[in-house]
């Protein structure tokens, strides 16, 4: 009657076997970090079997300290300097039906549109079918093909804007961008373990643990590092004065009353870099080395040589930082920024050129920084509070159930461990109130057995003798401890799915508790009074 | 010799003065909405916006000193509290400052936190700021959209759970449990006006699990003898299955209320309120377990045939013996 089958012994254990196994490398954390560490940088790696296996708990930010930001990418903006491309395109066919659209002109536009006045108003819808003909298929949401752009007018203005199927194309293309750059500056800053992920449409979570604070995050990721080289119209202190049809007044860096005139279309951009080094000039300033690709070198080649004498403006993110005179031709393909830089900032810049620039600009959301002494007397109060708790519960439980207790309380232990092997098998975050989380686990798991414990002291009263009580216990409690389960198991979903940051830790930690508590209860404990009974034979029994 | 939190046989009567139970409840939840709503929630960053900073100093706090450096920035309304813990060091003095969004500010103006910490440590030299968290108005807004979501989907879900298993009037007195003790909760965040963020809002949905964890071993067992004693009047027949699960009851509550009390006492400041949350939620949960969701019960009545399955109800979810 009150037996286990040999197979399904062999189950249990094994499962407990594997769960503690896994548990174990978080017993050594730093050793088996520091030996993770080396193998991801391929060199050899010591202090930790290889046999073993070696996933740990990721610490998350509140215990480890580092910083955390939400950013919000300005989508629109791609959307206006997609139609500012577009423009030489539409000038170009528009020239050939000269005959009787008129003159064309570009017309100040406002957002994600871009507007044309064309000489004869009349042939406005003439104008609008030539430009009809530049849109490309684009699929949309519901599979069939649209234009990417959409050609309206009004009176003898033609306005184009993309169309809502483009917009969703290059929303997501400018995320998945984004988040490449972003990877990739964190990268180049050399730290471990970012979190880059994408949140919804627009938004974009940045996680960095070890980083002392989120300003230095935002320094590195912040900015667009749009850098263009242009040519200089002319210089200006007028800063509301009209730059004239295709050029722009951008800012000087150095001197804020300075404004330049400039082309709007660039010579060379950032794009045609492929390295940059901080470095030094002439006069021992710091400063940015930098080399064009062949595209790249062929064209600044070409223009250096045919404006000998003239000025060109170095552009960063809508501000002049130098604009030196050609003094000869430079066909080499490098060349050298220089500005008011420290060394830091060289440093960083050459950094931003190397990962390319943003296609868009990042507003913050959100940010938070923890300290990394913080984190650290979070966990070792963490720590206490988990081991007092966990004493504390295990002599009550001893002191209520006698040898049932012992037996629940090696179930709770065995527990903990799987609760640990499998945060560290799926690889999850263990939060400040993840380990509340664990805490609340080890109070609420010997809930299933004290179901049992006192289920069976009620069969004792009625029943034939113990081994039909124990077996009526186990099997009379299951429905509660199943109901309850399920029910706190649901609430521990809803948390995961709705929830963000340390609270989908918590989620996580009680959700995995809920699972291997009951199984301890259930079965492990179970297998315990089975063989302690198959042993002892008691003919009375005391729980 | 075993220790007996409730001796073996009780025979208490919990509905003998229901009427006085289900008046001290009605008077809870009437005071916590009355605070809710008067004295509102003290709601942290997470909800409000806004920035909060960590600062810690070797020398003691001087709140005066520390407010009369941050005032002359202009950043409208501040409040700076000092915070002591049991796990700190003797030359461990913390402070939490914290500043509403920035007017037009999505995001929070990092030149802001820097003249603050500027002027700080004109007051207090070698203070450090081992954490600074800001949140816009606009991730505050949705995060406190979809806590409040959050909250009404678990109690949604429960309620369906419960009323495949068991029976209607069950869900109803379970929720009924449940809505008693988030809002005396969230009554009790109100009235000591202890900061109300996400993390607390992760407290509240463990305590609808907790809760419920403890009406559902109940009414386990008014089911399993409802179908047993067929005879029996409700009242008694309640009766006897709280005082059959009172042991465990007890033992379960103990149990937790151990750990949570070492994690309260020891776990660091960081997280007590979160803890003290939780707390206050088992004690009310265990209280609203037994008074509240089988009072619900005993009044709605229920089904009493158990043997026939019934096809009125689509209930084939409650034979299931997991």
């Amino acid at each position: 009657m009150l037996q286990i089958e040999g197979w399904k012994r062999v189950l249990i254990w094994a499962t407990c076997a594997i769960g503690l196994l896994f548990a174990l490398p978080n017993g050594f954390y730093s050793k088996v970090e520091t030996y993770n560490d080396a193998k991801d940088a391929g060199a050899e790696a010591m202090g930790w079997p290889s046999f073993l296996p070696s996933g740990l708990v990721n610490l998350g930010l509140d215990l480890r300290g580092g910083a955390h930001l939400l950013g919000e990418v300005k989508l629109a903006e791609v959307y206006t300097t997609r139609l500012e491309g577009f423009w030489p395109e539409v000038r170009n066919v528009l020239r050939e039906e000269r005959s009787t659209v008129g003159a064309i002109r570009q017309q100040d536009s406002g957002e994600g549109e871009l507007r044309v006045r064309i000489g004869n108003p009349e042939a406005i819808d003439h104008a609008m079918k030539i430009v009809r003909t530049l849109a490309r298929p684009v699929s949309s949401l519901s599979g069939s093909l649209t234009d990417d752009i959409v050609v309206s007018s009004v009176g003898d203005n033609l306005i184009v804007t993309l169309s809502e199927a483009e917009k969703l194309a290059t929303d997501d293309r400018t995320m998945a961008q984004s988040l490449e750059i972003i990877r990739r500056r964190v990268d180049e800053a050399g730290t471990r373990e970012p979190t880059i992920q994408r949140q919804g449409t627009d938004r974009v979570l940045i996680q960095v643990p070890g980083l002392g604070s989120a300003q230095e995050l935002k320094d590195l990721i912040g900015t667009p590092a749009l850098l263009t080289f242009q040519t200089v119209v002319g210089q200006t202190s007028n800063s509301s004065g009209t730059a004239g049809i295709g050029n722009e007044l951008v800012q000087s860096a150095e001197n804020e009353t300075l404004y330049y005139v400039l082309e709007r279309a660039p010579v060379v951009t950032g794009e045609d870099l492929t390295d940059a080094q901080p470095s030094f000039d002439q006069n021992g300033q710091p400063a940015v080395n930098f080399r064009f690709n062949t595209s790249g070198a062929r064209k600044f080649g070409q223009y250096t040589t045919d404006h000998i004498g003239e000025p060109f403006a170095i552009v960063l993110d809508n501000q002049v930082i130098s604009a030196p005179t050609i003094q000869s031709a430079i066909t080499g393909g490098s060349g050298i920024i220089t500005g008011n830089f420290d060394v830091t900032e060289s440093t960083r810049l050459s950094t931003l050129l190397r990962a390319g620039s943003l296609p868009a600009s990042l507003e913050f959301l959100e940010e938070r920084t923890v300290g990394p002494e913080l984190g650290q007397d979070s966990i070792d109060a963490g720590k206490i509070a988990c081991m007092v708790g966990f004493v504390a519960v295990l002599i009550f439980m001893a002191m209520s159930y006698g040898t049932f207790g012992i037996f629940a309380n090696i179930a709770l232990i065995i527990n903990v461990g799987l609760i640990f092997g499998l945060l560290s098998m799926i690889g999850a975050t263990l939060t400040l109130p993840g380990i509340a989380g664990i805490v609340l686990t080890i109070g609420m798991a010997v809930d299933a057995n004290v179901l049992i414990f006192e289920r069976i002291r009620e069969e004792l009263k009625t029943a034939k003798g113990p081994a039909r009580a124990i077996e009526l216990g186990y099997e009379k409690a299951l429905s509660a401890i199943i109901d309850a389960n399920i029910t706190t198991f649901l609430t521990a979903a809803i948390l995961f799915f709705m929830g963000a940051g340390p609270v989908k830790g918590f989620a996580i930690t009680l959700g995995l508790g809920i699972i291997t508590s009951v199984f301890t209860a259930i079965f492990v404990t179970r297998i315990m009074v089975v063989i302690w009974f198959e042993w002892r034979k008691p003919k009375t029994l005391e729980v | 010799m075993r220790l007996r939190l409730v001796k073996q046989h009780t025979t208490f009567n919990f509905f003998k003065d229901w009427k006085i139970w289900i008046g001290i409840s009605a008077v809870l939840v009437i005071l916590s909405i009355g605070s809710t709503v008067t004295m509102g929630l003290n709601f942290g960053i997470d909800f409000k916006g806004g920035t909060t900073i960590r600062a810690e100093s070797i020398v003691a706090v001087d709140v005066a000193a520390y407010r009369a450096a941050i005032e002359p920035l202009g950043l409208g309304d501040i409040s700076i509290a000092e915070v002591f813990d049991p796990s700190f060091r003797a030359d461990q003095h913390v402070a939490q400052i914290r500043i509403q969004a920035q007017e037009g500010q999505e995001s929070v103006a990092s030149d802001v936190v820097l003249k603050l910490e500027a002027a700080l440590q004109d007051v207090a030299p070698g203070i450090t700021f081992p954490s600074v968290e800001s949140v816009g108005p606009k991730v505050s807004g949705e995060l406190i959209q979809s806590a409040a979501l959050a909250v009404v989907i678990a109690i949604a879900v429960v309620l369906i759970y419960i009323w495949l298993r068991f029976e209607w009037q069950f869900a109803v007195g379970a929720v009924g449990a449940l809505v008693h003790d988030i809002v005396l909760t969230i009554g009790v965040f109100s009235a000591l006006q202890i900061k109300f963020d996400l993390a607390i809002i992760a407290a509240l949905l463990t305590i609808v699990g907790y809760s419920l964890n403890d009406t559902v071993v109940v009414f386990d067992r008014v089911r399993e003898n409802l179908r047993r004693y067929k005879q029996k009047n409700l009242s008694e027949l309640l009766n006897q299955s709280i005082n059959e699960t009172l042991s465990r009851t007890a033992m379960t509550s103990v149990t937790t209320l151990l750990a949570l009390i070492s994690l309260f006492a020891l776990g660091g400041d960081v997280i007590r309120g979160f803890v003290f949350a939780m707390i206050w939620g088992v004690v009310v949960g265990t209280y609203s377990s037994v008074f509240v969701a089988s009072s619900t019960l005993l009044r709605l009545g229920v089904k009493r045939d158990w043997s026939k399955p019934s096809n009125t109800d689509g209930n084939q979810f409650a034979n299931i013996d997991a």
